[in-house]
């Protein structure tokens, strides 16, 4: 059988990987002229979007993930606001920066060092974690300090998984997590804007929820550098920030370990950051919030809505005291 | 068509010339606030549009108000008395930005909310301070014209629109409190507002102890 190939295809010719995803709702004219414009090639839109779609049309290659019941039914963002507006400060401080900038990342290889109050401490190889833990996804909402919010189709496994793997001590209370330091991948790294490395930490009870995710991939594919390549933490419960990307080391500590945010702002940052709309923000109210994609903005939930998976962790505790 | 006096040769008369150069920089003006606000409706805003839409006017009309600011000390020291006739635009077209800032605020960001948008108001300084500017701006705008310069006279009216130091500085001030982490942005306008008052003070004190 002669199978004929075209010769006047090319590259530039292949669908926009977001737009055939959503091809069923481009066909029923569902979406808009925007969208459409970023799928053809060749007319790309104005600045922040084109580079943004041109990040998040690189091609990541496909993770096979099950589905799981922890995923929110609500309609994830569009893969081109997923990774076209993340605060990555690494990589600059524009929500834009990101998407044009992280293409200096180098994401293979890497290794991600446990440490601390555990018994089996050990250097990991981003291959062996892909190959070790099955996949799945977990559709979030993902709710920002700065009172946005989106939903992300994430890709990974939970946390509590490589705790048991590594088994903490009986003097661990707090897992610490530390993004690399480079200022050459990471040229947002030469301010001094954050104190870097980036840090964050979980108490041992929030690190094995089953919620708590380390994340490899979104939308089906590996993770793209602008979102945390290749591995970051997701706690959908908390702000934002608490979800550190391009981890590098994972500590097990006695002690409750300093965060990135909470040493830059003490008064505005806390270490735990559950979303909780009755506590404000010191400069804003965190009682709404704007979903990405919608004009009118939204009650903000309790823990996110997550309150039935994580409520109990927070029994008795006072949440204004302990924001 | 005139007739130039020197040369006899045909050409624009002055007041044509002034008249083209103001549109111009109306045109000029208006330009990244129409740029802004049609931005909106292109979807070339980018994933947050209406934040990115409050800001960008904030910006924009803080830009002009120190530029509004700055045409005295420039026309001063380049010798250009003539600049001072684009004063008024500027600073109409910096009351115009502000007044969409906070639109886009009240009617966009939060849909005319007027329960939380008074909370945001008392409770958060920053917007205390905005409001406070833009409340200044208001009898600014309003004695704009040819008529009120004539009824308040010259002496009241100059009186008055020194609060424009006044706007200028809550704008600063909003801007710089309203940052997350990084305050080089508002530090930088904070440097040109301090830089454009100083001027004023100095020839202030210079006129009122000459040499």
């Amino acid at each position: 059988m002669l199978i004929k190939t075209r010769t006047d295809l090319t590259e530039a010719d292949v669908t926009d990987h977001a737009l055939y995803l959503r091809r069923r709702e481009f066909m029923t004219g569902a979406i808009g002229a925007s969208a459409f414009a970023a799928g053809v090639a060749g007319c790309a839109p104005e600045g922040g979007e084109a580079n943004a779609a041109a990040s998040s049309a690189k091609p990541q290659a496909p993770l096979k993930a099950a589905r799981s019941r922890f995923s929110t039914t609500e309609t994830p963002n569009e893969k081109a606001d997923i990774t076209g507006y993340t605060n990555f400060y690494e990589f600059g401080l524009d929500k834009g920066d990101a998407a044009r900038k992280s293409h200096t990342l180098k994401p293979r290889p890497w290794t991600v060092v446990v440490d601390g109050e555990v018994a089996k401490p050990a250097r990991f190889g981003i291959e062996d974690i892909l190959k070790t833990y099955p996949l799945e996804e977990r559709i979030y909402r993902l709710r920002c300090v700065e009172a946005w919010s989106m939903v992300v189709p994430w890709v990974g496994f939970p946390l509590a998984s490589l705790v048991a793997k590594v088994q903490p001590t009986s003097r661990a209370k707090y897992v610490a997590f530390e993004t690399l330091v480079d200022p050459v991948q990471m040229p947002g790294q030469r301010s001094s804007v954050l104190e870097w490395p980036y840090r964050e930490g979980l108490r041992l009870d929030e690190a094995t929820n089953p919620l708590t995710l380390l994340a490899v991939g979104l939308y089906g594919e590996t993770l793209p550098n602008q979102n945390g390549a290749p591995i970051r933490l997701v706690v959908p419960w908390k702000y934002g920030f608490k979800s550190i990307k391009s981890i590098v080391r994972i500590s097990f500590t006695a002690t409750q370990p300093r965060t990135s945010w909470s040493m830059s702002a003490p008064r505005e940052y806390g270490f735990f950051a559950n979303v909780n709309p009755a506590v404000d923000h010191p400069r804003w109210s965190q009682a709404t919030e704007r979903r990405i994609g919608e004009f009118r903005r939204r009650p903000t939930l309790p823990f996110n809505g997550y309150g039935e998976q994580v409520a109990s962790l927070y029994r008795g505790m006072d949440l204004a005291r302990f924001y | 068509m005139t007739v130039t006096a020197d040369t006899g040769k045909p050409g624009l008369g002055r007041r044509a010339q002034i008249l083209i150069s103001h549109w111009a920089v109306g045109l000029a003006l208006a330009a990244p606030l129409a740029w802004l606000v049609t931005g909106l409706f292109l979807n070339t805003l980018g994933p947050n549009p209406i934040e990115t839409l409050t800001r960008g006017l904030g910006e924009w009309g803080l830009r002009y108000l120190l530029l509004g600011l700055a045409i005295t000390p420039l026309a001063n020291l380049l010798r250009r008395p003539g600049w001072v006739r684009y004063r008024r635009t500027i600073g109409l077209f910096a009351f115009g930005a502000i007044f969409l800032h906070l639109m886009s605020w009240i009617g966009l960001d939060h849909f005319f909310a007027w329960g939380s948008l008074w909370q945001e108001i008392v409770k958060r300084p920053f917007i205390t301070i905005g409001m406070a500017g833009f409340v200044a701006l208001i009898p600014l705008a309003l004695t704009s014209t040819n008529g009120m310069i004539r009824r308040l006279g010259p002496k009241r009216w100059k009186t008055l629109h020194r609060l424009t130091y006044v706007v200028a500085i809550a704008g600063v001030v909003h801007f710089f409190l309203l940052v997350k982490a990084d305050k080089t942005e508002p530090l930088i306008y904070a440097g040109a507002t301090l830089a454009l008052l100083a001027w004023r003070a100095q020839r202030w004190l210079a006129d009122r102890h000459p040499a």
